[in-house]
């Protein structure tokens, strides 16, 4: 990206007449524009996926009234909720309740910065890439916890605080089956760990190291899922249980800005899942189709790949209950990262 | 690496411009009519009764404290992580002694149950509430029975 | 005035501006709103001294770990309806006093320091030499770091326990 905004400075006139910070800063705020669009065209896709896959598995049809096969639906849903009257009910904190939406739809505009998405054109090249995705998706229990409680509402702030201490505990072994990655690759950047996976399907992640990655991986995905709040993990969330968690008085556009942002979450881990364990924009077979912007498409892929997975263990798998939840963070999947740490440590000793 | 998190920061506020636009948006086109009832808060369509508060669960904030310890345990291993590669048994064995000694910190607040979350039992709460579901079965013995904490 | 200038200006605005809404704000959920913005706005000056890995942990712990125990531990012992917790101010006169002392001393004390200018050239990558140092030079201050946070894991659960009965 920087080499593009430098040889548009020293090549094009109009350009150059421009200080450089002035064109670094009309570039970032398109290509941010453009992420933002990228989420909430996500969203409406994702979202259609969904039901269609949830109406598949449960064996009926999903929409299918708007446009052909129910494809215009979620469009006109986010027409319809831009158009919904926006409750602030009179008890619930006035400025909190709008600044929570805000925050926690900029957290996963700012992890998208950092993914890599192809070999040689890339956005931003973090040098602590992985580091820097971990920590930014971080703030967004400050966000839940501010939802809850700026709506001054018994369920909203339960499963505010529920779903803050469910994301909390599940970031520790995320954080640590990302150590077990970067300690076979030796750099934080994104760049160089789809680099060493480079060459075709048997060199991605997932396989090497056999067991230690797979069950790194495996607790990866756990762990992403329930930071993700997405079933089997979506106690804050549950109707049965909550009403509808930490977003329960939150009405209109403001109710679908948390839909937005948490699909852009599943898309984000899905996307550093694929980056870390499955390739990166590598193409599996090696060669084929494996420079320039091909490298988005097989990104792409294997970042919906993942996000079928979810959508698939949604309508498969019950809910699990909050004490289960934590037993599975804590005395589960916390050992288990250890212990790979230690065996991969090992491996790469001998 | 100025233009990376220059690029990051440029996210974040246009992220938030993107909310701000659209809200603006829908405030411009939503119809405004507010009464008490939609108003009030959200009780399941019972009206809300007594104060909202939530019963202080202990839970919450030791889970919160163990998690920052081992966060920040996470944040000392990545800088080792990145160079574990190139270095060999000594740095190996370092980075046990330090795994090693919080893992004795995660087998201390394991075995003394801070890791516990109340598990629901029925106890003395669905009794008292609705004896009579409960005649056909024996009365559970006292030392069993906990409070039902909401958590 | 470069843009790194305008940069450090406004990072430098947004820290300032959060910490005054912590210290002054009546409702302690504003002050740790305001917490949370000045701990971004300290993370952005890492940026600016090129301290990257130190500026996402600045994140990751102080945002996403200490600001989530305060907000656990506010919203957990006062009531919603009602704030109980009430900040005031008292004695204005006497405060301002102090603090227009103290501010002045430091402030001429800054003035007058002859700080050495480093020369900031393009920042470099830092993860791999703080690597490099803890398996190095910080060894043993590394591994002191584990038993501190054994410490104070061991202390903060006794702590809990105690409180629950």
């Amino acid at each position: 990206m920087r080499e593009l905004i430098e040889t548009l400075q020293s090549d094009q006139s109009f350009f150059a007449g421009l200080p450089p910070a002035v064109l670094t800063l009309i570039f970032l705020v398109l290509g941010a524009v453009f992420f933002a669009t990228v989420m909430a065209l996500n969203a409406l896709v994702m979202v259609y996926a969904e039901r269609k896959v949830s109406a598949w598995m449960q064996d009926r049809m999903g929409p299918m009234e708007v446009g052909p096969h129910g494809i215009l639906q979620t469009l006109a849903d986010a027409i319809k909720l831009l158009l919904k009257e926006d409750i602030v009910p009179a008890a619930a904190d006035k400025r909190l309740h709008w600044f929570a939406p805000f925050l926690i739809f900029a957290v996963p505009c700012a992890a998208f910065v950092a993914l890599p998405y192809t070999r040689e054109f890339v956005f931003t090249n973090f040098d602590i890439g992985v580091f820097y995705v971990a920590s930014i998706t971080s703030l967004s229990v400050i966000a839940i916890l501010i939802a809850g409680w700026a709506s001054n509402n018994k369920w909203a702030l339960l499963g505010g605080m529920r779903a803050a201490a469910q994301i909390v505990s599940y970031e520790i072994p995320a954080g640590l089956a990302i150590i077990v990655i970067v300690m076979q690759v030796g750099s934080l950047n994104f760049n160089d760990i789809s680099l060493a996976q480079d060459g075709g399907i048997h060199r991605w992640f997932i396989w090497r190291y056999f067991p230690f990655n797979l069950i790194a991986f495996v607790i990866f995905y756990l762990a992403t899922l329930a930071e993700c709040n997405r079933t089997p993990f979506d106690l804050p969330e549950a109707e049965s249980e909550l009403v509808a968690g930490f977003h329960t008085e939150y009405s209109g556009f403001k109710w679908s800005i948390f839909m937005l942002a948490e699909y852009a979450e599943m898309l984000i881990v899905a996307l550093v899942g694929a980056a870390l364990f499955l390739g990166g924009w590598s193409s599996p077979i090696p060669g084929f189709l494996n420079s320039g912007a091909w490298g988005v498409l097989w990104f792409g892929l294997k970042g919906a790949f993942l996000m079928f997975t979810y959508m698939w263990l949604r309508w498969t798998l019950p809910r699990l209950r909050v004490d289960q939840l934590m037993h599975l963070s804590w005395k589960v999947l916390t050992p288990f990262s250890f212990a790979c740490i230690l065996g991969v440590g090992l491996w790469m000793l001998i | 690496m100025w233009f990376d998190f220059a690029a990051a920061f440029t996210f974040i506020v246009v992220g938030a411009a993107f909310v701000g636009v659209n809200l603006l948006i829908s405030r411009l086109l939503q119809p405004r009519h507010p009464t008490a009832v939609k108003l009030s808060t959200y009780e399941c369509g019972e009206l809300p009764v007594g104060q909202s508060w939530v019963q202080f669960n202990n839970r919450f904030y030791v889970i919160a404290l163990v998690f920052l310890i081992f966060e920040v345990e996470i944040a000392f291993l990545f800088p080792w992580a990145v160079v574990f590669k190139g270095l060999g048994l000594f740095a190996f064995v370092e980075a046990l002694i330090f795994v090693g000694i919080l893992l004795v910190g995660l087998a201390y607040v394991w075995r003394k149950g801070d890791l516990e979350w109340d598990k629901p039992q029925t106890g003395k709460y669905a009794r008292e509430s609705a004896p009579q579901f409960f005649e056909d079965q024996p009365a559970p013995v006292e030392s069993e029975v906990r409070e039902h904490v909401m958590a | 005035m470069t843009s790194f200038d305008v940069m450090f200006y406004v990072i430098a605005a947004i820290t300032l501006f959060s910490a005054g809404v912590m210290v002054f704000s009546k409702n302690i959920i504003y002050n740790a709103m305001g917490l949370l913005f000045a701990f971004f706005g300290v993370a952005g000056i890492y940026v600016m001294l090129g301290a990257d890995f130190l500026a996402a942990t600045q994140l990751l712990i102080y945002v996403g770990g200490i600001l989530v125990l305060l907000l656990f531990g506010v919203m957990l012992s006062q009531r919603i309806t009602g704030l109980e917790m009430r900040t005031d101010t008292l004695q204005i006169l006497p405060a301002a006093i102090v603090c227009g002392g103290v501010a002045a001393i430091l402030l001429w004390m800054i003035w007058k320091t002859p700080w050495p200018k480093a020369d900031i050239g393009p920042p470099e990558p830092t993860t791999r030499n703080i690597g490099t140092l803890f398996m190095t030079d910080y060894l043993i201050p590394f591994e002191i770091v584990s038993v501190l946070l054994l410490a104070a894991l061991v202390g903060a659960a006794f702590i809990g326990r105690r409180n629950a009965q």
